[in-house]
């Protein structure tokens, strides 16, 4: 049985205590009369990094949205750092607060400036001093290599530079789980690496990360388990390796064939 | 060009000046009057055009014009050709009425500071860059106060009805009233009609439609003479006022409409980013969605706000006189009559200076609130 199908016990003790952190049972999610994500079981440790890969249309962003309620869930259950997300407003806007999101057209604020969209939330969130929040944003847009863009626009600057300020932007919360939504599938292809080097480097301090992807390369690199989704279902969990050299479902075959291909 | 014809190394090409043909006054020129033979007649068309019209209208208008004199004959007398020039007499023989109204002479100090109060408050909420704006905007809100009192009185003044209030004082009043609540009653509709409690949305969505689904004149109608009908015997309830009431909130229902046309070109990912980062609905919209969606709307804002400073000139139907209204009773003085051309020129600079400031304004804005390259 697909649901039953447990992280290998390798991958869960090469992680130190391993707290769980995200903890999804029997999901259900339909848009109208669409169901588009079917009976998700999804555990996650702290500190763990999952790629998530399935075709178009097959729920993984839907999954990962869920995690924050940007959508929501109609049946089941999802925890989140010991809260659960239901309906409550206040409980949303504190998991929300936790969880960083990184999405494909990186939605940065375009009438502020990238130090401004950075401190941004520390301030009217968490209630930072400005002058605090500031230094806060300059360390983490360090971070990303670009603590000179502070002061311009996010229209000036090029899509990979964006999605690092996105990045640093979801930075700044000190988030305990980073979601990213196909972070580099809306970016020339000469910028996806600077993209994709920030969030190795980000993987390597620790950070809970989801991540829906198709860099295979960044899978195999970085993820400690790949998950395929296809149809709204979860089909196939394991370690990389594992994963591309070994599939088990037909489904999975099929995908790889075609996304390795090229 | 000497050098283009050179040649250059591949991938060592500079980047060279333009011919001139293509930059400076030349090519302007070239470019916007000269670029074709059709655009080179019509611009000769255009200028004998000008130097046909604008010569005779200085002369009538500023030339030959009389500034001082007792009354239209008086003015007659003193042309070459009777009625061959503007007589300015007229208007400034009746300044006092255009600007103050029927104000009480001795207390037109009165007005005088509210306009110098009310020019410190326009800069305060205009122009960011003013030293100590902070205050300033406080000084803003309770500007309206402020002049309430001093205008009306009491608490000290002496009472003034607000039916001897006329001419660019009343416009000043009905106009900027309007314009600064209807701002955000507009901003509350809009976000209201697109609210998902369905309570809320209903309602905001009928009194949008029924505003704007009735003439303005139809609601001062009401205004002057229904409301009465409706409020409790006895109670007293200023005309003023109720135009006040009944103008803010017209142009509410289409400043409402402007604004939700601009929230709906904010794309979903601004709400989806301000929401990840845990900001509530208020902080969202005040800190993200908002200023967005209003530097979107701003020609449509100050489209509706510059339509509502000139229906202002509709209060006359219910017997208010604003410069119009002024104008036109001016016109009835058998000593004056006859001179109609002057006061409605005169009118029509007046509106036409504050409108065109209020259009002015909103180009420099939107310039300076633009943030792409």
């Amino acid at each position: 049985m697909i649901e039953k199908l447990k992280p290998e016990p390798a991958i869960q003790s090469s992680k130190d205590a391993s707290k769980i952190i995200i903890e999804i049972t029997g999901m259900h999610k339909w848009f109208g009369a669409f169901h588009v994500l079917k009976n998700i079981n999804l555990t996650v440790s702290t500190g763990e990094r999952i790629v998530i890969c399935g075709p178009s249309g097959s729920g993984k962003s839907t999954l990962i949205r869920c995690i924050n309620r940007l959508e929501e869930h109609q049946e089941g259950k999802i925890v989140v750092d010991d809260v659960e997300l239901t309906g409550d407003l206040k409980n949303i806007e504190i998991i929300r607060s936790e969880v960083g999101i990184v999405f494909q057209q990186f939605n940065l604020f375009p009438h502020l400036t990238v130090l401004e969209n950075c401190s941004l939330a520390p301030i009217w969130v968490r209630n930072m001093a400005k002058v605090e929040a500031e230094d806060l944003a300059l360390k983490y847009l360090e971070r990303v290599q670009i603590p000179e863009q502070a002061k311009k626009y996010p229209g000036q600057l090029s899509g990979g530079q964006q999605q690092r300020v996105a990045i640093a932007r979801s930075l700044c919360m000190n988030p305990k789980i980073m979601l990213f939504d196909e972070p580099t599938s809306a970016l020339d292809p000469e910028m996806i690496k600077e993209v994709l080097d920030v969030m190795v480097e980000l993987a390597e301090t620790g950070m809970t990360m989801l991540v829906v992807t198709h860099e295979m390369g960044f899978a195999t690199a970085v993820a400690d388990r790949v998950i395929f989704m296809d149809e709204g279902e979860i089909i196939e969990q394991k370690p990389p390796n594992e994963f591309f050299h070994n599939p088990e479902h037909e489904r999975t075959k099929l995908f790889l064939s075609q996304i390795l291909a090229h | 060009m000497a050098e283009a014809t050179e040649t250059y190394k591949v991938g060592q090409h500079p980047d060279l000046p333009p011919p001139r043909s293509e930059v400076g006054v030349i090519g302007w020129v070239k470019y916007n009057l000269m670029s074709t033979p059709f655009n080179v007649i019509m611009t000769l068309l255009a200028i004998w055009f000008l130097w046909s019209i604008i010569p005779p209208i200085f002369e009538w208008a500023v030339l030959d014009s009389i500034w001082t004199a007792e009354s239209r004959k008086a003015c007659w007398a003193k042309m070459e050709v009777p009625e061959g020039a503007a007589c300015w007499a007229f208007i400034k023989d009746r300044i006092g009425l255009f600007i103050y109204g029927f104000y009480p002479a001795d207390l037109r100090w009165r007005v005088n500071l509210s306009f110098v109060l009310m020019v410190l408050a326009i800069v305060s909420v205009l122009y960011e860059n003013m030293p100590g704006r902070k205050f300033g905007l406080w000084y803003a809100v309770a500007f309206p106060f402020i002049t309430g009192w001093l205008l009306v009185g009491g608490l000290g003044l002496t009472h003034v009805d607000t039916d001897q209030f006329g001419g660019i004082m009343l416009t000043f009043i009905i106009g900027i009233t309007g314009i600064s609540f209807s701002l955000p009653i507009g901003i509350l509709l809009a976000l209201g009609r697109r609210s998902k409690l369905p309570v809320i949305r209903v309602l905001c969505v009928l009194i949008i439609e029924f505003i704007r689904g009735v003439p303005l004149i139809a609601l001062l109608f009401i205004a002057s003479t229904m409301l009465n009908y409706f409020l409790p015997p006895g109670t007293a309830f200023d005309l003023l006022l109720r135009v006040l009431i009944m103008v803010t909130v017209f142009s509410s229902a289409y400043i409402a409409e402007v604004i939700r046309g601009g929230l709906q070109g904010i794309p979903n990912g601004q709400y989806e980013a301000a929401d990840s980062l845990g900001l509530t609905y208020t902080k969202a919209h005040l800190l993200i969605i908002l200023p967005q969606a209003l530097k979107i709307s701003i020609p449509g804002i100050v489209n509706t706000f510059i339509g509502l400073y000139k229906d202002t000139t509709l209060v006359l139907i219910i017997g208010m006189l604003d410069p119009l209204g002024i104008g036109r009773a001016a016109l009835a003085d058998a000593e004056w009559a006859g001179l109609a051309r002057e006061v409605y020129i005169f009118v029509a600079v007046f509106f036409f200076i504050c409108c065109f400031s209020m259009s002015r304004y909103s180009l420099w804005l939107e310039k300076r609130l633009s943030t792409e390259n």
